[in-house]
């Protein structure tokens, strides 16, 4: 199960990489920095939107269905874009890789959540931890790949088709062995020593949204995701600046060493801070997520421009956090919801994320903008955005304390038990067939 | 692999499965480490 989670989520992880091809499609059909943006701002939203509306279907079908679909979509987004490039219409790229693809994003992202918490019950947070960071790993395999690509079929437009094609097939092959090898766990009855699938509190989708649990741990990730864009939007300007004044200065090829840090860093808290999720508790990590990313935007603050590795290390372990982040939640939505339609629960949470992708850039770029016209420089330059920074994971922080189990009126009763998905009953059917 | 599976090893061509969907996602995810790391020095060397 977990190759095939991972197979999904490394080829729907190149939404991050994006940004390679900007400059060739701002050159080969003479867009703005803004224009060429917006297939992959389309794609965020559509990611949300889709993971939202689209998570109860993905439970009812199962994750071989939700797969398949992801496959489709997200392939032919690349194909339609290709067509696009070819004969020079963005709006068909806008739509293909925005649209299309983006609806791939969204369900690609939640489909094999809810199975991996099925089979790995006593270690949630471990093996969503695989999956998400499986989306962080799928930029790092995209960004220098596409950039390869780019260089051997020129940067004009029939280029870039040819890229964007080479894309939709390759991505649609790899996504296969997701679609072949993943399988639901036979309905096992909970047995003595082993805690059972559907053990717990059972929560729908639709009575989870009514929770204030829901809402809180909205707040949390919206807050978590937002402070994390703080530091990736602005990572290399950042670094530059902070040391400008100081006796060591940052030069640019340094600074994309400390932005490809960070990322490492992203994906490392994916599956490390969410596999010690399971040993200390999901509250208890999101305290350690929001209480000591706090004090470390605060270190980062007080210390200025007179540490160079803190200043690193602070940026390095806030980066963590921020994957750590996105990756125990469902888990933390397992506790609190149990097993029954997690999937479900997860896809409407992630709309604080779409959130999270607007106001984060936005509530950065716009303090920056206003510090500079202030003719402020070095360290300076950043301190309200980090004082911001600091206010958000506060508010984090307050709103996981805040979080409480679930009232036993939300639970579904007990003769409405999970009843399995369409792939489970086969799977079912299958396993007795062969054990007679 | 699982808490329901593990009880028997399993067979030599499920095991051949598994190291081949591990390999199918495992390539790709060195690649781009490798990249990474090689950018990351930069900010040590550059």
């Amino acid at each position: 199960m977990p190759p095939a989670a991972l197979a999904v989520h490394l080829s729907i992880g190149q939404a991050y990489a994006w940004s390679v091809f900007k400059p060739p499609l701002e050159s080969a059909l003479g867009l703005s920095g803004t224009q060429s943006a917006l297939p992959f701002q389309l794609g965020i939203v559509m990611l949300g939107l889709s993971a939202a509306f689209g998570g109860t279907l993905v439970e009812r079908r199962g994750p071989r269905w939700a797969m398949t679909v992801a496959l489709i979509c997200f392939s032919s987004g690349f194909l339609l874009s290709a067509l696009g490039a070819a004969t020079e219409q963005y709006w068909l790229i806008v739509f293909g890789y925005g649209f299309v693809g983006g609806i791939g994003l969204g369900i690609g992202y939640i489909s094999p959540v809810s199975t991996l918490i099925k089979w790995f019950p006593d270690r949630p947070g471990m093996a969503t931890g695989i999956a998400i960071m499986g989306f962080g790993g799928g930029a790092l395999i995209a960004s220098p790949w596409s950039a390869q690509m780019l260089e051997s079929f020129g940067t004009d437009n029939v280029g870039i088709a040819y890229a964007f094609l080479v894309h939709g097939l390759t991505y649609a092959v790899f996504m296969m062995l997701g679609v072949l090898l993943v399988r639901v766990p036979p309905s096992v009855r909970p047995k003595a020593d082993a805690p059972a699938v559907t053990a717990g509190p059972q929560v729908s989708a639709r009575s989870a949204v009514r929770t204030p649990q829901f809402w809180l741990l909205w707040i949390v990730l919206c807050m978590n995701v937002t402070a994390g864009i703080g530091i990736l939007e602005k990572a290399a300007p950042m670094i530059t600046d902070f040391f400008a004044d100081s006796s060591a200065p940052v030069s640019a090829t340094a600074a994309a060493g400390f932005v490809a840090l960070l990322s490492a860093a992203n994906m490392a808290g994916r599956i490390g801070w969410s596999t010690t999720s399971d040993l200390i508790g999901r509250k208890n990590i999101y305290r350690v997520y929001l209480g000591v990313g706090a004090l470390m935007y605060a270190l980062i603050w007080s210390l200025g421009d007179s540490s160079k590795p803190l200043f690193v290390l602070a940026a390095l372990v806030i980066l963590s956090f921020y994957g750590g982040g996105f990756a125990t939640v469902p888990a933390y939505l397992k506790d609190l919801f149990g097993t029954y339609q997690v999937g479900a629960i997860h896809g409407r949470l992630l709309t604080a994320w779409s959130t999270a992708g607007v106001l984060g850039p936005l509530i950065v770029n716009w303090v920056a903008d206003r510090q500079e016209e202030a003719g402020k420089h070095g360290p300076s330059l950043y301190g309200v955005s980090l004082v911001v920074m600091i206010g958000l994971l506060a508010v984090g922080f307050v709103a996981n304390e805040l979080v409480r189990p679930v009232h036993p009126r939300h639970h579904e009763p007990a003769a409405d038990a999970p009843v399995p998905t369409s792939e489970e009953a086969a799977d079912d059917r299958r396993e007795q067939h062969e054990s007679a | 692999m699982t808490g329901e599976s593990s009880t028997s090893p399993p067979e030599p061509s499920r095991r051949a499965l598994i190291a081949f969907s591990w390999v199918w996602v495992g390539l790709p995810l060195a690649y781009g480490l490798y990249e990474l790391v090689r950018k990351a020095t930069q900010l040590f060397t550059g």
